[in-house]
């Protein structure tokens, strides 16, 4: 099996030289090696949450209301660095970018349904029944 | 009996048992953080103007159990590749080093960040009475520059009045270890009770004790009394004959050595949180306050507000979760690491699920962070 990132036999670990036999769960699986690749990656994303962590700190005590001359600007620009990187850390650490379909299905049903519980907490403002809403007030 | 797929890919779905169940599990997790974050929401959007506190929480601890936190999912990862290159000894590095990082976290919340909190007073008043305590509460300044208003007056719970029987307070005092303050003291508080109309007494004999507070937890605990005799008293009623009921304390007025934004509430540095907290003037005259003033008063605990019960809910189930998290950890790192003899890929396995946990423990702490602490 060819694998394009197969480090150089000088920097591999002693045990990882071997060819991997899928009955021998001591040899290094095969999928290995690619993964110690990635690790430069998580500590990027770890240095990127670090520095987006002291972001979102000073963003909050910027006046945004004032600057837009609207309402609750803050919370929509912290919301959406926190979203950020909310998806940092499941694509990258969660390996939700390389993830199999299965679980993408259980994550899209999860999804529609905690969309339809925070619409349902909107109702509390909103009559979503037609002819029920009194204007009169 | 051997499961079949712990360590192998089901063919179907191409995954391992436990990863499927892990996902299964973490999906629950979203819709249990969701309901709680929607209750936020709920609660937060429906707060009138002024009852959604801002600056209580800790800011610099907050963003330090942050990175530490950010570190911790790091060096889960690194655990995890550790194993998948089979070398243990670097495993047992990265594992240990992300159970010591979830412990800090734990320990920073529960040793420095609750405690002060269960130590400290507040008082939020009566709409109708804020013009009374303008000069704590600052709010034609806060109206003038487009602010909220302030609600509450909080510090340290400096003393208490109690009117009430002198026998019953003065037991309570010798069984609470509090003393009696000077000025109202008792005696001469008879002749204050019967002339001040903020302070009509109860009965007959009724006398009115200033006691020193060393949290609000004496406060509650005078609470506490006065229900435990209305408890008595409706036993007594019910007697045959009715016994003669129990007097009932009453606090009547609280003494507190206000924080900063109540000390000075017309300073600038005071109209809007800052990352530093500022440390209490020991030397500030403390505020009188009417009980009768009062909408409610308590330690910033859940009953405070609903603020205060989502961020205990909401950090505390947290927590809860960080705590599983370390003794899972715990266990792989130690006697669980074992099967690092018989089965690295299965170990392996292993410490990815529960990493996959930790993640969302960190995903949800990134959300909870600015929701709780800045915005």
């Amino acid at each position: 099996m060819s694998d394009p990132h197969t480090p150089s036999p000088a920097t591999t670990d002693s045990h990882a030289a071997t060819a991997h036999d899928p009955n021998d769960p001591h040899a290094v699986p095969p999928d290995a090696h690619e993964i110690e690749h990635h690790l430069a990656m998580y500590t990027k994303v770890g240095i990127i949450l670090f520095v987006f962590t002291g972001i979102t700190v000073g963003l909050s005590y910027v006046d945004f209301d004032k600057m837009f001359n609207g309402h609750g600007w803050n919370m929509k620009i912290g919301m959406a660095v926190a979203t950020f990187k909310v998806c940092l850390v499941a694509a990258i650490f969660m390996h939700l970018k390389q993830e199999r379909s299965t679980i993408w299905r259980f994550l899209y049903f999860t999804l529609f349904f905690v969309a339809g519980l925070f619409l349902l907490t909107l109702f509390a403002w909103v009559d979503p029944i037609f002819g029920t809403t009194h204007w009169h007030h | 009996m051997q499961i079949p797929y712990e360590v192998q890919a089901r063919p179907d779905t191409g995954l391992y048992n436990a990863k499927v169940g892990i996902w299964l599990f973490l999906a629950s997790e979203v819709m249990l953080f969701g309901g709680l974050f929607s209750a936020y929401i709920f609660l937060r959007l429906g707060a009138d103007d002024g009852y959604w506190p801002h600056g209580l929480l800790n800011v610099p601890i907050g963003t330090f159990n942050t990175f530490i936190l950010i570190a911790s999912s790091v060096t889960v990862i690194r655990a995890w590749v550790a194993l998948k290159m089979r070398r243990f000894a670097e495993y047992k590095k990265w594992m240990g080093i992300t159970i010591v990082c979830g412990a800090a976290f734990l320990f920073i919340k529960l040793a420095f960040e609750w405690p002060p909190k269960f130590n400290h007073f507040g008082a939020i008043m009566q709409k109708d009475k804020w013009a009374k305590y303008e000069p704590y509460l600052g709010n034609e300044k806060m109206k003038e520059k487009g602010l909220h208003p302030r609600n509450e007056i909080s510090g340290h719970l400096h003393g208490f009045e109690v009117t009430g029987e002198k026998a019953v307070l003065e037991e309570f005092g010798r069984q609470r270890g509090l003393k009696q303050l000077e000025g109202h003291g008792h005696g001469a508080a008879t002749a204050h009770a019967a002339t001040d109309p903020a302070h009509p007494p109860q009965a007959s004999g009724d006398v009115t004790v200033h006691f020193e507070a060393h949290s609000p937890r004496d406060a509650d605990a005078l609470v506490n009394l006065a229900r435990a005799r209305q408890h008595e008293n409706l036993k007594r009623a019910q007697k045959n004959p009715p016994l003669p009921p129990l007097s009932i304390p009453k606090i009547v007025s609280f003494e507190v050595m206000p924080d900063p934004v109540n000390e000075k509430p017309l300073d600038d540095e005071n109209l809007k949180p800052h990352f530093w907290p500022k440390s209490p003037n020991k030397n500030a005259t403390p505020i009188k306050i009417e009980a009768s003033d009062i909408h409610h008063w308590s330690a910033f605990v859940p009953k405070h507000s609903t603020y205060f019960s989502t961020y205990f809910m909401i950090t505390g189930l947290h927590g809860l979760h960080v705590l599983g998290g370390v003794l899972v950890f715990i266990f792989l790192w130690g006697p669980g690491a074992a099967l690092y003899k018989k089965n690295p890929e299965h170990l392996a396995n292993r410490v990815e699920v529960a990493g996959l946990f930790w993640h969302f423990v960190d995903l949800v702490w990134i959300f909870v962070f600015p929701l709780f602490y800045l915005l």
